[in-house]
């Protein structure tokens, strides 16, 4: 049924490819230039023709994101792909990600929590409805949850607003709550009775019920 | 692939965007230094030690970040504790969020469409392709990781461990277990 079963690989190779570790390494440091947030590369990468994103391999899609980003940030041209090396300048960037900086990068990260001064609106055993909302851009409500009647069973204070962090505004947040939706809500009586399906969800994409 | 990766680097290298040994540093860092072990020294911890259990259900960003282990992709954590009758299992249908700081990088049938869009509908045949058959009345608590919160199963602790350590105990748990679509191995 749809894309087949779950394919587990016998032996598991971290990289199926020396490019693969380069996609990794060269997305990880040229984020580090400090241009564009996690949710912008997110959309970079998932705003694609589904023919091309179920098509691509995982790192494939990296590379085509990364290409998306520098492009769209203008420190690559056309011209600079179509050769294959550097022909057009670039601006500079706020920084270079160097060797030195790497262990840190990794070992903080960039954490998403804001404290907000808003109180919440939802509060846990509360019964929400997932807005049926449909962005033309990024967002993170699945849209399998729209429309569907769930419980909030956590609540995490406020996190950067990925809707908005994608296009470029990283001080909005909102609170953010965990809420657990029935099987049968989302899948009808085709869902598993013994199953619930948890999403993390930002206070916009709820509604009270 | 290759060679469009390869010119990539080559242009952000020239034009000094990127420091290729900043890319070499990367990779080893998950080649060698971030993975698996590191959770199943946090399970393992877990099974042993009741108030550190305690500390990761309150707080697992914290507990976590105690031993040692924090950073990309694994900012803000959450603990998810199996039990009898109920078993938990992680998935992101969105893209392939994955908690990198405990479990290192994501295998490739967790980043696959089948599984990142079976395991909400399906959990229990996908479970099924894992070897993994729990008793009918189990319920299946499935997490979609889809803000920034990263998530690591705590499997139940194997029957006939009381006299092995914290190094023994971690030697039980595996990759798969933390993620959900595994079991802990019985001890040899």
């Amino acid at each position: 049924m749809g894309f087949g079963p779950v394919a587990p690989e016998p032996n598991e190779p971290m990289f199926h490819a020396d490019w693969e570790k380069r996609a990794l390494g060269l997305t990880i440091a040229a984020g580090g230039m400090g241009h564009w947030s996690i949710d912008e590369s997110r959309f970079a990468r998932e705003n694609r023709h589904p023919a091309d994103y179920y098509s691509s391999s995982y790192y494939e899609i990296w590379i085509k994101g990364l290409e998306t980003l520098l492009l769209q940030h203008g420190f690559i041209t056309v011209a600079d792909l179509a050769a294959g090396r550097p022909v057009d300048p670039s601006p500079t960037p706020r920084r270079v990600l160097r060797e030195e900086a790497v262990a840190t990068l990794v070992s903080v990260g960039t954490p998403c929590d804001r404290l907000l001064s808003a109180s919440p609106e939802f509060a846990i055993g509360d019964r929400v409805r997932a807005r049926n909302i449909n962005p033309a851009r990024h967002t993170r409500l699945p849209r399998y949850a729209r429309g569907k009647v769930g419980l909030v069973v956590a609540m995490h204070g406020g996190f950067v607003f990925p809707d908005a962090n994608a296009e470029g505004d990283r001080s909005a947040a909102q609170h953010l709550y965990t809420v657990r939706f029935a099987a049968a809500e989302l899948w009808g009586p085709q869902g598993d009775v013994r199953s619930d399906v948890h999403i993390d969800a930002w206070e916009s994409y709820l509604e009270p019920v | 692939m290759a060679a469009r990766t390869r010119a990539l680097e080559t242009i952000l290298v020239g034009k000094g965007l990127v420091d290729p040994a900043a890319v070499d540093a990367l990779i080893e860092t998950y080649e060698t230094r971030v993975g698996p072990r590191n959770g199943a020294r946090v399970v393992a911890k877990a099974w042993m030690d009741p108030s550190f259990a305690q500390w990761l259900r309150s707080d697992a960003t914290a507990a976590i970040a105690s031993l040692g282990y924090s950073g990309r992709q694994g900012e803000h954590m959450r603990a998810l504790f199996n039990g009898d009758g109920v078993h938990n299992l992680v998935v992101c249908t969105l893209c392939s969020c994955y908690p990198w700081s405990v479990l290192g990088l994501p295998p490739v049938w967790y980043k696959s469409p089948p599984y990142r869009s079976r395991a909400v509908i399906d959990p229990r045949r996908v479970l099924g392709e894992f070897g993994v058959v729990l008793p009918a009345e189990t319920r299946i608590e499935v997490w979609d990781s889809t803000a920034e919160l990263r998530y690591l199963v705590i499997p139940q602790r194997p029957p006939n461990t009381d006299d092995l350590d914290e190094e023994q105990l971690a030697a039980l748990v595996t990759r798969d277990s933390m993620i959900g679509t595994g079991f802990p191995r019985a001890r040899p």
